[in-house]
């Protein structure tokens, strides 16, 4: 078995002018490593995803779905899973288990984080197989985010959804900071201020996922195309955030398989790799408005540390899935992750940057923005495509490294950087 | 000041550490914990101070006075509850103790809002027993 320690793999040098000035500490890396190259992704499976008229079925039926794809493209039956872990607040592992057939279920578990849960279930799942607590784990999310409860109004009702939900109850909702875009939106006008970041720059980032949802057939923005004018033009909701600036509500669901790196040869499809896998949070957690440094998330934290687990840095990553629940996060993340600099992340986007054909192409599936919101677990699924060499049209050329990251809460951070295995 | 309320809004609990910080702003005093051990300024109210551990704090009076942080103006509501107010613009302020409130400006349009503006606090009824901060331009 070769167990990647600290071994650096090669850089290769990129293509464009685009700076990465970034240095990575290779923070923590002896606690990490452990992990590194264990581990692999060895199924992934996704529902068809709608808005009207809806799914018409269970958020449980949706994620069964996409879980009995996800275990027919590994090869695997439901009754040699052993692990599953369920989607924060979307289902429990009993009725999973009940329902898959999963006779045998000896590890269960969930990060309750949000968006950021599906990669930083990557971690834990990496931990439960590497370490014999299971040997194929299934992260299943799906839910009917368009015809069933919508977040906006879920949160509001419900603040005990939310990290801190006191916090939220006592000291945000009763000014009418409701719901997560109001919560974001003070990052991003902050953002403005001190580094310059502009509409325009927000709007690159929209412009270019749905670009690339129109080279994916289950786009639910497929044949919509969007043009500056047109973003410039939607409807503010809460600045600066505009209508088109904001994620899509959508039914349905997507759910990996995890295993180790000796089970995955065995198996169907050829194994992606988890290299480096890291989760954080910011702080204070569960309070946004009184962090001395507004723009720090878990992924600040995060990233260095997958990188260093993973032994590349941001330089030799080919491609990007980034949670993207606004175009600000995207942003910022982009910037957190280190493939740019603190405040250099308006220029970084524009230009086809982060389009395909450009240095980092960015959520190649159209993301939660032009693709479908299925709470994080789509990216990964498109990671894994990209990385088969399976993403059709939308194909990123020789794609050997890529990351996926998710964003959760009030900026918890989950970072995983995957490549052929 | 009073404000009629036809769809109920989320109110903050009248218990614990944060009914005692809304207690004080029925009062008309804006109040945050301020450690006993070393002195720091902390809100939203916490059990303990994370700078030195100690758990002895007093509710200490605040000037009043702080410069608009961060905004955003909700054009949209997003709860029901608000959507008579929209657009209304929820502000971050930096008050000169250092510690940031969450709050609203009522007397100044969002278009006029900017970063750095000097605000001082103001209180408004929003329920019988629930009183809220609020900021004016200074
Ligand atoms: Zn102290």
């Amino acid at each position: 078995m070769a167990v990647a320690l600290d071994a650096p793999r090669t850089g290769r040098p990129r293509g464009g002018a685009v700076a990465r000035p970034r240095t990575i500490r290779y923070v923590g890396a002896l606690m990490t490593t452990s992990l590194s190259d264990r581990a692999c992704i060895v199924g992934i499976g996704e529902t068809a995803y709608c808005r009207a008229p809806g799914s018409g079925k269970t958020e449980l039926g949706i994620q069964l779905e996409a879980a009995r794809a996800a275990l027919a493209d590994a090869g695997l039956g439901p009754r040699q899973l052993d692990g599953v872990m369920p989607f924060p607040n979307l289902g429990s592992a009993e009725e999973l288990a009940a329902n898959l057939g999963i006779a045998n279920l000896r590890f269960a578990a969930t990060v309750h984080m949000g968006g950021a849960a599906p990669v930083a279930s990557l971690q834990v799942a990496a931990a439960a197989v590497v370490s014999g607590s299971a040997d194929y784990v299934l992260l299943p999310a799906g839910w009917n985010g368009y015809s069933g409860r919508r977040v906006r109004e879920s949160v509001a009702v419900d603040s005990s959804l939310l990290p801190g939900g006191a916090i939220a109850r006592d000291y945000y909702l009763p000014h009418g900071l409701t719901a997560p875009p109001q919560w974001y939106a003070l990052i991003a006008r902050r953002h403005m201020h001190e580094f310059g970041t502009t509409p325009e720059h927000l709007g690159a980032i929209a412009i270019a996922m749905r670009k690339h949802a129109q080279l994916n057939p289950g786009a639910v923005m497929k044949d919509k195309p969007l043009t500056m004018d047109a973003y410039l033009a939607s409807p503010m909701v809460t600045a600066p955030y505009r209508l088109f600036d904001c994620c899509l509500e959508t039914d349905g669901g997507a759910a990996v398989v995890v295993t180790t790196r000796e089970r995955a040869r065995d198996l169907r499809r050829h194994p992606v790799a988890i290299l480096g896998v890291a989760a954080a949070q910011p702080y204070p957690a569960d309070e946004i408005t009184n962090r001395k440094d507004l723009f720090a998330t878990g992924l600040t934290l995060a990233a260095p540390r997958a990188f260093a687990m993973a032994g590349v840095t941001p330089a030799d990553i080919d491609f990007a899935e980034i949670y993207d629940c606004f175009t600000f996060e995207v942003l910022q993340q982009l910037e957190e992750t280190g493939f740019c600099g603190r405040g250099e992340g308006g220029p970084f986007v524009e230009g086809g940057t982060i389009e395909l054909g450009g240095a980092l192409p960015v959520n190649t599936h159209g993301g939660l923005l032009s693709e479908a919101h299925a709470l994080g677990m789509s990216h990964i699924v498109e990671a894994v495509r990209q990385l088969r060499g399976d993403g059709g049209e939308r194909q990123v050329a020789a794609a050997a490294l890529g990351v996926v990251t998710g964003w959760g809460d009030f900026g918890d951070g989950s970072i995983a950087i995957l490549g052929r295995a | 000041m009073s404000e009629a309320v036809a769809i109920p809004r989320p109110l903050p609990s009248r218990h614990g550490l944060a009914g005692e910080f809304y207690a004080w702003c029925a009062k008309g005093e804006l109040r945050f914990q301020r450690c006993s051990g070393c002195g720091t300024w902390r809100h939203v109210p916490r059990e303990m101070c994370a700078e030195c551990g100690s758990v002895a704090w007093a509710w200490e009076r605040s000037s009043g006075r702080g410069r608009i942080y961060t905004w955003t103006v909700v054009a949209r509501a997003l709860h029901p509850g608000f959507a008579a107010d929209a657009p209304y613009a929820p502000v971050v302020v930096e008050m000169e103790e250092g510690v940031r409130l969450l709050g609203r400006m009522v007397d100044c349009p969002p278009a006029e809002l900017a970063i750095a503006m000097p605000v001082e606090v103001v209180f408004v009824a929003v329920a019988p027993e629930v009183t809220l901060p609020r900021f004016r331009r200074t």
